[in-house]
């Protein structure tokens, strides 16, 4: 089998994904090419030697239409001889979409693959491209379908997670964020985002409130509180885990990953692809899976997929020095260090997306390439990156550096 | 040639059927009535000098609906799938050939319009409705577990659009006609004796003879499709609310979604079968008819009085005596005067008396703030009741009701008291819930005259009154009794007498069994959420605090007292006792029982149970719990039912629902049993007996049904099942 090196990775900052967000004017397209366009200048690449370039984008509708992957590469200038595509495995979508480049170069059916993702959120809502998983009747029934904050306040319910547990956790996420940006450990990776006349609209993430403080974030309203009381939704989450008397509802906009707009791309290829670009491998590929897990709680994967993974390849927790676990609810991470026994002090070590947001089908490439810049910084060798996964996935992918 | 309806063609060109269906108070929809329609439409379509068709009725309401009769038989007699989709289908499409006659038709709906009835109206290309209170409309199926079958989740949408539709047709309430007109289901209001001039005369303008979605480039209000996200939220959120509120033993409501939002994707036409393949799923399934048979059928003829012996003299009930101004008292009061009954509210003293009316001074005081009663009204009615603590008030009472303290000496002193005052031919009744009538009866020189009747908390909204039977009263106690429930526009059940009688005993299973479980270590949020999703109002930790434990541990000592040796004691014993006495936990009214009722928030289960009943390592499945919660009540049900304390299953089903909310979805609880398969239900109870307790042992009557596999409800003769 071949091995898969990461060559390089690129991401944009993370704008608010509203209408008064930095990014707004920019469509999917705009940060997806802008993103390939730089990672293939700053490499010098010739695109011809590309097999395929692979987007997760998790509402691929609209703007983010059409197969993305390839437009957005046509888009960039690269040569027609580029394949491309979008997949889309919720908030894991980066990172499949750097598995799957991966496997293609694994199984030698590629030599290089650009992989990563893009979600303009203040464009394309989420759930704009619908769906029967909640919409469909029957489906929805069936499958007790309920919005994932809903479940991330039943995992709080469950593992007994106070308000001030779960802020507690946000607000470290913050303190690292500043502290990671404050120290430019990002600069190196970061496309500034240009608008139609070329002027810089953003060139460092608009998200973090590094000022934030734990009262500040106490007097945030439950953000699930009326969908899960006035929407039905807790009974449906009760009907399935029904030893719970009452949810708590005490994930708010504060403890929750941000909503925001961002695209990121990495550069994958074998040994022999590397040779001819003239690029040396900064990491290689180890291993990845996905699993699914009860849909209603929806966000219990990361631990699962973490342990499938480490059994598939032979590893044990103690062999990986640092974990990206996305931050799409406190209580998410929070069940994962607990299952798992993994110390807060190696993962999510420059803050996640509580702090930064979470630009759906973009996230898992982004940690991924943070993984990639905070081994080298620290000169460690093993990173896990995990994400949580609607209707009840996990995906998580191990990389060792060269 | 048609027997159900009329065609008039008048100088103008304009028909008008009128539609008449013969020895029915109302009209509605039998397969006489849908082959006359089917053969109006295709005359008046062939007929070149018509050029307008108008439809109303030949009776004061318009139509009600379907024949249930008919409907609720289609199960029992093994009815397939697609012969249960074409059954749809042949109404339906009789609609849509009406709705594409190639002639404008117009619908004068001079009053009631539900389901089918509604549904005829709304494949009309114009709708006049009577500006009469009486004339609501609506699109009731869902209450009987269906689903508007003959068009009503394709057509409702196209025109009021999809969250509307929705919240018509899962609620299944009737609309005013304002409100009707104001959701655009129909055009116009008229009063009563204009609405067919007034759809004549639209008839005449030559208006154009198409529905809106037949028209090209139509559009459904309010869009339709999942990428539409207010249409993705109606359905996403309207799931979830209907297992919120039915849980998930009701399916109607949810393939009443499904049809929307499945019907709302494709063209009508195409609408209109997976409409009728909805319908074909929901009439195939035991739930419908169990809701049919139980809530229409069988409570239909308990209200029409059937259980009262023939040939007995109605004695009109002019003056009621209450003893006892208590909260059922007070109750009983309220609810008679406002039947035109007067009332004399006995208490021990007048102050007492007096509170008791002031509850139905409350009551009356909040409905006229409402608006649902004219002050003048309500206080007709409040002079109704007189409050005192005069026995003399009774000496004019055709029917007396004790409603003191469950205790045997205190009925006995109030009785005697009374009886000195009655006049001879005077009933007297006991509103005992559990201490057996005969007994009681003793207190009375004329035991014959003696009866129970059990009415339900809170007497205002509980629609059952449960008459039990001394061993020596007589027809005629009975018949009086009944009527005073007649009058009273409640659902009566009559059963013998017994230690709680019937819906006591059920429920105090029900009960019993939830402390059972928590004595065993069963997670208590499991139990209350099991007996919920079971179908059944409040969990049966909750309930027991409602009624308070107090109350049970007290009929339970009293039981002990009576019975001496041949008292067992219910499984709850341990648990009710060691709250009642070790902890003085003893219900809601006294500050917290199972639970806590703290001030600024809603009740938790109370923190100190896992101390008591430290959790088991080993946790049933939910499935497990709900199925010990029903099937011990049905086992109960059953038991009675042997024992001759109740006679008919059709009473047993209706009492358990009505109440002791039972759930409805099973039909009750010997139809629960038929609907499992007695063979079946038996088998699970001896199982549960090995594992359980011996209490789930199944009486030797309902083993011998399931092995001669007898139901309670007899199957009807298997004919052709359409």
């Amino acid at each position: 089998m071949t091995d898969a090196y990461i060559y390089d990775h690129l991401r944009t900052p993370r704008g608010r994904g509203r209408a008064d967000g930095a990014l707004h004017e920019v469509p999917a397209i705009a940060l997806a090419s802008q993103t390939l366009a730089a990672l293939r200048d700053r490499n010098g690449l010739d695109t011809r030697a590309i097999d395929d370039v692979i987007l997760g984008c998790v509402s691929p509708i609209g703007d983010q239409g059409s197969a993305i992957g390839r437009v957005a590469a046509l888009n960039a200038g690269f040569d027609d001889s580029v394949a491309g595509y979008q997949l889309n495995r919720f908030c894991a979508s980066g990172l499949e979409a750097i598995n799957s480049g991966a496997a293609q170069i694994m199984s030698g059916q590629a030599d290089a693959v650009i992989a990563g993702g893009v979600e303009s959120m203040s464009r394309v809502p989420i759930a704009a491209d619908g769906g029967a998983w909640y919409g469909d009747p029957t489906v929805a029934r069936q499958v007790y379908f309920v919005p994932q904050g809903i479940g991330a306040d039943l995992i709080a319910t469950l593992d007994g997670y106070t308000r001030t547990d779960v802020d507690t956790f946000a607000l470290e996420s913050q303190r690292r964020a500043a502290a990671a940006m404050a120290d430019g450990r990002f600069a190196a990776s970061l496309v500034p985002v240009r608008d139609v006349i070329g002027e810089v609209l953003l060139a460092r993430d608009e998200h973090p409130r590094p000022a934030t403080t734990l009262a500040d974030l106490g007097a945030l309203k439950p953000a699930f509180l009326q969908a899960g009381e006035e929407g039905g939704f807790a009974a449906v989450a009760m009907q399935r885990y029904p030893s719970v008397e009452a949810i708590r509802y005490v994930h708010t906009a504060g403890n929750s990953s941000g909503i925001v707009d961002g695209a990121a791309a990495v550069l994958l290829g074998s040994k022999s692809a590397g040779k001819r670009l003239g690029r040396a491998p900064r990491a290689r590929i180890r291993a990845f899976a996905s699993i699914g897990s009860e849909p209603t709680i929806m966000l219990t994967g990361p631990a699962l997929a973490t342990h499938k993974l480490l059994k598939r390849a032979r590893m044990s927790l103690a062999d990986i020095d640092l974990f990206e676990v996305n931050e799409a609810f406190a209580a998410v991470v929070m069940r994962f260090m607990r299952e798992t026994g993994v110390p807060h002090d190696k993962v999510n070590v420059n803050g996640g997306a509580i702090a930064f947001g979470h630009p759906l089908g973009a996230t898992g490439a982004m940690i991924l390439g943070m993984a990639v810049d905070e081994l080298e910084r620290r000169n460690l060798g093993t990173a896990l990156i995990t994400l949580c996964v609607g209707a009840g996935m996990g995906t998580a992918t191990i990389i060792e550096r060269v | 040639m048609y027997t159900t309806l009329k065609i008039g063609i008048d100088a103008d060109g304009i028909a008008t059927i009128t539609i008449d269906v013969p020895d029915r108070p109302m009209n509605v929809f039998t397969p006489a009535l849908t082959a006359d329609l089917g053969a109006a439409i295709t005359a008046l379509g062939a007929d070149a000098s018509v050029r307008g068709v108008l439809i109303t009725s030949g009776k004061s309401s318009f139509i009600a609906g379907a024949d249930i009769k008919d409907i609720a038989s289609a199960y029992d007699r093994g009815i397939a799938p697609t012969v249960a989709y074409q059954w749809s289908q042949t109404l339906s499409q009789t609609f849509r050939r009406l709705e594409t006659i190639g002639k404008p038709v117009a619908a004068a709906i001079n009053g009631v319009a539900l389901g089918g009835g509604l549904e005829l109206a709304l494949a009309c290309h114009y709708r006049v409705l009577a500006d009469d209170a009486k004339a609501v409309v609506g699109l009731p199926e869902v209450k009987i577990g269906l689903l508007p079958g003959a068009g009503g989740t394709a057509r409702v949408p196209r025109l009021i659009g999809i969250a509307a539709a929705a919240k018509l047709m899962t609620d299944g309430s009737s609309v005013t006609p304002a409100e009707a007109l104001r959701m655009g289901l129909v055009h116009e209001l008229a009063p009563r004796g204009e609405v067919a001039s007034r759809a004549r005369a639209w008839l005449m303008g030559k208006p154009e003879a198409m529905a809106p979605w037949d028209r090209k480039g139509f559009r459904i209000p309010g869009g339709a499709g999942l990428t539409n996200a207010a249409i993705a939220q109606t359905f996403s959120i309207g799931t979830a609310l209907i297992t919120k509120s039915a849980g998930r033993n009701y399916p109607a409501p949810g393939e009443i979604l499904s049809a929307l939002y499945e019907g709302t994707t494709v063209p009508f036409e195409l609408a209109l079968k997976l409409e009728s393949k909805h319908f074909a799923r929901l009439l195939t399934g035991a739930v419908a008819r169990n809701l049919m048979r139980t809530l229409f059928l069988h409570k239909g003829e308990l209200d029409k009085l059937s259980r009262r012996p023939p040939g007995e003299p109605k004695v009109e009930l002019k003056r009621l005596g209450i003893l006892g101004a208590g909260m059922m008292g007070a109750g009983i009061a309220h609810v008679a005067a406002l039947a035109g009954v007067e009332v004399v509210l006995i208490d021990a003293t007048d102050g007492q008396a007096v509170r008791g009316k002031a509850h139905a001074e409350r009551q009356l005081a909040r409905d006229v703030e409402k608006g649902r009663r004219s002050a003048e009204s309500a206080a007709q009615v409040l002079a109704r009741i007189t409050a005192t603590s005069d026995y003399a008030g009774l000496a004019g009472c055709e029917l007396v009701v004790e409603a003191v303290f469950e205790d045997r000496a205190v009925k006995a002193e109030v009785t005697r008291r009374a009886l000195q005052v009655m006049s001879k031919d005077a009933v007297f009744a006991s509103n005992t819930s559990t201490l057996p009538i005969s007994g009681l009866a003793a207190a009375s020189p004329r035991p014959a005259q003696f009866i129970g009747i059990h009415f339900f908390s809170p007497v205002e909204r509980m629609p059952l009154v449960e008459i039990i039977l001394g061993k020596k009263t007589r027809p005629a106690t009975l018949a009086r009794a009944l009527d005073f429930v007649g009058l009273l526009k409640k659902t009566p059940i009559v059963v013998n007498d017994s230690r709680g009688f019937y819906t006591t005993r059920v429920f105090g299973a029900y009960c019993h069994e939830g402390q059972a479980m928590l004595a065993e270590g069963v997670d208590p949020a499991l139990i209350e959420n099991a007996g919920r999703l079971a179908g059944m109002p409040v969990g049966p930790l909750a309930v027991t605090d409602e009624v308070s434990l107090e109350l049970q541990y007290r009929a339970t000592r009293q039981a002990m007292e009576d019975l001496g040796e041949r008292f067992v004691p219910p499984v709850s014993m341990p648990v009710l006792t060691h709250f009642v006495e070790d902890l003085q936990r003893l219900g809601r009214k006294s500050g917290g029982g199972f639970y806590d009722y703290p001030a600024d928030g809603p009740k938790r289960l109370w923190t100190g149970l896992a101390q008591h009943y430290p959790r088991a390592p080993v946790q049933p499945s939910v499935e497990q719990v709900k199925q010990r919660l029903l099937h011990i009540q049905a086992l109960e049900a059953a038991r009675c039912y042997e024992e001759g304390v109740v006679t008919t299953a059709a009473e047993a089903d209706v009492g358990s629902i009505l109440g002791i909310g039972f759930p409805a979805w099973t039909g009750g609880t010997l139809s629960y049993i038929d609907t499992l398969g007695v063979a079946r239900f038996v088998g699970d109870c001896e199982k549960l007996s090995r594992t359980v307790g011996r209490r789930f042992k199944p009486p030797r009557g309902l083993k011998a049904r399931a092995t001669s596999d007898t139901p309670f409800h007899p199957r009807p003769a298997t004919g052709d099942a359409a």
